[in-house]
């Protein structure tokens, strides 16, 4: 073995960091609404519970709705901006694209609390799906940008400009050749804004209106006890489905890489 | 220049002009329903004269600089180990490993570290069934502790990936240059290894730290009276007792102390990150 003291340490931090992970599933099987040890038994009455909580439904709805149009935005804004910042130069290209991706460091609060001072004070529009949209599609464009960004990074412009030479347009040669190539690309960051703001909170419990996103929905459920074993349910199905999610952008951010003919360096970020 | 304006134009009109418009709002006054509009720098004045905001400020920068110390010297030696004892075909996996947890609901995993952490929880449990201790420890929840501890978890992938990155960097011929050189494996690491992957130390640490100020989940759900931050003021203000000028006052200062802590930092490792 390869590491010694430090194998030993890394899967001691490994267990710390899948320790919430791995209880979540316990406590939605578990058979009593205490959160403690010992565990009572086995029960899936808490996701049969599931199907019958009306406000729970409209949650969900509401959250894949803002999430769908979050991640479209976001993917279109991402292309622009990483398309131009990977082929072409233009003044100011970097405090601009500095700018672009400052969400990624900003405290969400602030993201927050600034859109709903402009939304509710200064335009005075009601809050909606809309303005939890506007503060997700924020947050998530820069990481669209980050994986489209190695997506078109790895293109080689030779391709573009034989096209152009056989007399291609130059919108001919972005669908026909550059789209085809980044798609994978494409599909790997929709996921990864999907799934982001699927799972966001702060943003969304400033900015939502009467409709909650599912995390609001929850936020409110974990006040109370006995509603928590179920909530625990809804936790291990969205993890399931974060982890259907992921494995298909994962799939298809490999595929790209290998498509344009890199090397697989790992990892989203 | 017309590509990325559609991004630059989204970013401006709903970052740039809200920042902005909190920054106005923070030399404005709440007169009950309405707002009053002459500047002033009284919210200032009451932010710095008041201990509670004072205090929560004080406790902010703390929690979030000992989160980003825990966080970073504990990620460092797994970024390590991934970059240098891993076999490259496996790195990927372990990356991806590592990423996983951070995809559950960020809630969901704040409200679990409070069941590990709490008084008849996993940890207690845990270590009364093995008769290490008498009685469940307390010191472990509704406190600074736990906010840190629950933090730590949260921000683990961010810390790991840039130290990681940095440290793929590093050419492996220098290190053997070292030893070839004379030096052992520690001075190896201290003068050669440590100062190269500093830039990703850095991002770590920035990544860290300043969202961390802005979180109010994790101090609401683990961290007991003693353990709020300003955070949750800032929420308090906006959203409950309809103060939106003092609240976008707190949100410019606590910008403005994170930037200056950052600047101050970067300023230090200035020499590491030509």
């Amino acid at each position: 073995m390869k590491g010694g003291w430090l194998r030993v340490y890394a899967i001691t931090y490994l267990v710390f960091l899948y320790l919430p992970v791995i209880l979540l599933p316990m406590f939605a099987f578990n058979d009593g609404t205490v959160m403690a040890f010992p565990l009572k038994g086995f029960t899936t009455q808490w996701f049969v519970q599931l199907a019958g909580i009306e406000a729970l439904h409209g949650a969900l709805l509401n959250s894949v709705f803002i999430a769908t149009i979050t991640a479209t935005l976001s993917v279109l804004l991402g292309i622009c901006a990483a398309r131009a910042s990977t082929r072409f130069r233009f003044p100011f290209k970097a405090p601009i694209m500095g700018g672009i991706m400052v969400p990624l460091v900003l405290p969400e609060i602030i993201v927050a609390v600034s859109l709903l001072v402009v939304v509710v004070q200064v335009l005075d529009l009601p809050l909606s799906a809309w303005t939890v949209i506007a503060g997700h599609t924020l947050i998530c464009t820069p990481f669209a940008i980050a994986i489209l960004s190695s997506a078109f990074q790895g293109l080689d412009q030779s391709f573009e400009e034989a096209a152009i030479d056989l007399g291609e347009t130059r919108w001919g040669v972005f669908r026909n050749i550059i789209l085809p190539l980044v798609a994978p690309g494409i599909v790997a960051s929709f996921l990864i804004c999907f799934t982001i703001s699927l799972d966001e909170f702060i943003i969304a419990f400033f900015l939502t209106g009467a409709e909650p996103t599912l995390p609001v929905y929850i936020w409110s459920q974990l006040r109370f006890p006995t509603k928590i074993p179920a909530v625990m349910a809804l936790g291990t199905l969205m993890l399931l489905a974060s982890l259907i999610i992921l494995s298909a952008a994962e799939f298809y951010r490999r595929r790209g890489v290998a498509r344009v003919g890199g090397k697989d360096s790992g990892g989203f970020l | 220049m017309l590509l990325v304006s559609p991004t630059a134009v989204y970013v401006l009109l709903l970052l740039a002009a809200p920042l902005a418009a909190v920054f106005a709002f923070s030399f404005w006054t709440q007169d009950f329903l309405t707002i009053d509009r002459t500047l002033t720098l009284n919210n200032y004045r009451e932010a710095f004269s008041d201990p509670i905001y004072r205090t929560l400020m004080g406790r902010s920068l703390l929690i979030s600089g000992v989160v980003t110390l825990v966080t970073v010297v504990l990620a460092f030696p797994i970024a390590y180990f991934v970059s240098f004892y891993v076999e490259p075909s496996r790195k990927a996996l372990w990356i991806f490993l590592i990423t996983i947890p951070f995809w559950t609901s960020y809630l969901l995993r704040v409200f679990l570290w409070k069941v590990i952490l709490g008084f008849n929880g996993v940890i207690n449990s845990g270590l009364l069934s093995l008769g290490l201790i008498d009685e469940p420890i307390t010191f472990i929840l509704y406190n600074a502790n736990a906010v840190v501890i629950t933090l730590a978890h949260a921000f683990a992938p961010f810390t790991i990936l840039p130290i990681y990155v940095a440290l793929e960097k590093i050419d492996r011929s220098l290190l053997e240059a070292s030893r070839d050189l004379g030096e052992s494996r520690i001075t190896t690491f201290f003068r050669v290894t440590l100062p190269l992957a500093m830039p990703g130390v850095v991002a770590a640490t920035l990544i860290v730290f300043i969202p961390t100020i802005g979180d109010y989940v994790t101090p609401r759900l683990v961290g007991g009276p003693n353990g709020l931050m300003i955070a949750n003021m800032i929420q308090t203000q906006f959203l409950k007792l309809n103060n939106a000028p003092m609240g976008a006052t707190l949100a410019v200062l606590a910008m403005c102390a994170v930037t200056a802590i950052s600047l101050v930092f970067v300023f230090f490792n200035r020499r590491y990150l030509r």
